[in-house]
């Protein structure tokens, strides 16, 4: 029983696996379809869509857009929430509690709701939706995974390293930017890349805010209608790659790193 | 790396000496500051839209007043998408539940002797988050379609009658909904499994515990706040979802949710009030879940 047990979560995984893999591989495969105007039948293999990416104009403006609303917004967030969660742990300070409540609650509100809050601001405020005001939408909605993120960081630092420091007649700005900020500093580089990838990927906050500026997803949502160029496939596929590539990395110099303490120790 | 936010949701804050300093305020000003003006105002703008009335001159426009009657209008005309939102929500929840977690029982404990396999797995499992989202479900959408070879194995089984389709039904919007939040269920109890003690399965198993009396009686409650995360994780974008219900995707006019209407609403209809209220009927209803939850464990626990 035990035995038939164990071998059944090895199938049920792999299975699962294979199921999440599905759509990907189907968005990989199809970037190499020789797909003239419609790409839904496969149609042969061709490189052609990869080399002339930017051939289809709108898809490469498109992509530039988001990673510029990408790269600010996370600055915008990386900062602000950094701040906030060493504040959060370090510090005593009234309203601690109401505090929490307003980084926890943007994370569960549905993206709808914030997209409609802000649009309806904005309307009312007469401002005029355009790049700015997806990159406010962008750092808002991020702010909080970054506090998150960060927090556990700042939380699992020893304070008797800057105690260290402090004893060494460090002031408290060397103790900050020499021993605090380097040891935070995986925490805010695993945060900057979660809120690039979560305002990468975003659509439905942006659709309520873009007016007609166009960021990739957005593009692909008009496109859906009448079939997505190849083009789009081409660069879903590249970021997945390098977002790939760049995860492994870190997951297995991670895990090289614990096996060598774990000699060592 | 993107997996680090679900595993801090559970993480356990160390106990530091808290020191009162006016460093505090300089840190936290900016980011508050920012909370109060995108995301307190806009829910303040929305209540205030929520109760406007058409402008009696202007065909189009709305004018401040208090017509509460908005609310009363959106829950008539449209109970049955909220209804269906919640619905739809909940189904895919238990899917995910029903993969995600034999899924980090795997990674979190059948594979933790062998840390490279591990950390491959999880990988794995973030893997659907570096390609478009819009994009998948549109794979989802084209493997289904009438050309793509699902349905063809399906009318030839007899499953599928002649002119019926996969796309466009409940089923596929839940399937699509179910697999796109599966991430999200599968990491936070992948946190909490990964900190759990093997020794106290033995213990059950010394205690004369068969494996299904440990797993109920043991495994199952200590990773019940992964769970719960990870529930809340999934419910609640599932239910303002509009992109796998919409006609584009895997949806149809039979399978319109509340997202959709509120995007319909706001952004076509241009009718500011109802998409404002119905937005704020469903923020409310997230909230009593939410609130249910931080009850049960706090909010020091979540963050």
């Amino acid at each position: 029983m035990k035995g038939f047990g164990k071998y059944a979560i090895w199938v049920y995984s792999a299975m699962a696996f294979v199921f999440l893999l599905i759509p990907i591989v189907y968005t990989i495969v199809f970037s190499f379809n020789d797909a003239r105007r419609t790409n839904i039948i496969w149609r042969g293999f061709t490189f052609d869509n990869w080399l002339n990416v930017c051939e289809a104009q709108t898809v490469c403006q498109a992509f530039g857009n988001s990673v510029l609303i990408g790269v600010v917004a996370t600055v915008m967030a990386t900062t602000l929430g950094t701040m906030i969660a060493i504040a959060l742990v370090r510090y005593r300070f009234r309203f601690r509690n109401t505090t929490t409540l307003l980084i926890f609650l943007p994370m569960t509100t549905p993206e709808v709701v914030l997209g409609a809050g802000l649009a309806a601001q904005f309307l009312q405020a007469g401002v005029p939706k355009g790049l700015g005001t997806i990159i406010l939408a962008h750092t808002l909605f991020c702010l909080s995974f970054v506090v998150v993120t960060v927090r556990a960081r700042v939380a699992s630092l020893d304070p008797a390293l800057e105690e260290a420091g402090r004893d060494l007649y460090g002031n408290p700005r060397q103790v900050f930017w020499r021993i605090t900020f380097p040891m935070l500093l995986p925490g805010i580089v695993a945060a900057a890349l979660l809120s690039f990838a979560l305002s990468f990927d975003d659509f439905i906050i942006t659709n309520f805010n873009r007016g007609a500026e166009v960021t990739f997803p957005s593009f692909v949502y008009t496109a859906a209608a009448r079939g997505i160029p190849a083009e789009a496939n081409v660069i879903a596929s590249a970021v997945f790659f390098l977002a790939i590539i760049l995860v492994l990395v870190s997951q297995f110099s991670a895990a090289a790193r614990r096996r060598k303490l774990a000699k060592q120790g | 790396m993107a997996f680090t936010a679900f595993s801090s949701s559970t993480a356990v804050v160390e106990p530091v000496a808290r020191r009162k300093s006016p460093i505090a305020l300089f840190l936290l000003l900016p980011g508050i500051f920012y909370l109060i003006l995108f995301f307190v105002t806009p829910l303040i703008s929305l209540v205030i839209t929520s109760l406007q009335e058409p402008d009696p001159v202007i065909f189009g426009q709305f004018q401040n007043a208090f017509n509460w009657q908005n609310y009363v209008v959106v829950l008539e005309t449209y109970w049955q998408q909220a209804i269906r939102s919640a619905g739809y929500a909940a189904l895919a929840t238990l899917f995910a539940l029903l993969i995600g977690f034999p899924l980090a029982y795997f990674i979190g404990i059948t594979l933790r002797p062998y840390p490279l396999l591990q950390a491959l797995a999880l990988v794995l499992v973030i893997a659907p988050f570096f390609i478009s989202f819009l994009l998948r479900t549109l794979a989802w959408k084209q493997i289904f379609s009438t050309e793509g070879p699902v349905s063809g194995i399906l009318s030839s089984l007899g499953v599928l009658g002649p002119g019926e389709a996969i796309t466009g039904t409940a089923f596929s919007v839940i399937f699509g909904l179910t697999y796109n939040f599966i991430p999200f269920m599968t990491l936070p109890i992948y946190a909490t499994l990964e900190r759990f003690d093997l020794r106290l399965i033995e213990a059950g198993n010394d205690l004369y515990g068969s494996p299904a009396t440990t797993f109920r009686t043991v495994t199952l409650p200590l990773s019940a706040a992964g769970v719960m995360s990870g529930t809340l994780l999934t419910f609640i974008p599932a239910a303002g979802d509009y992109i796998n219900a919409s006609r584009e995707f895997l949806g149809s006019a039979d399978t319109t949710m509340i997202g959709n209407v509120i995007e319909t609403n706001f952004l076509v209809l241009q009718n500011f009030p109802a998409a404002a209220a119905l937005s704020l009927v469903l923020m409310a209803f997230i909230l009593i879940l939410v609130s249910l939850y931080v009850k049960r464990s706090g909010t020091e626990e979540l963050l």
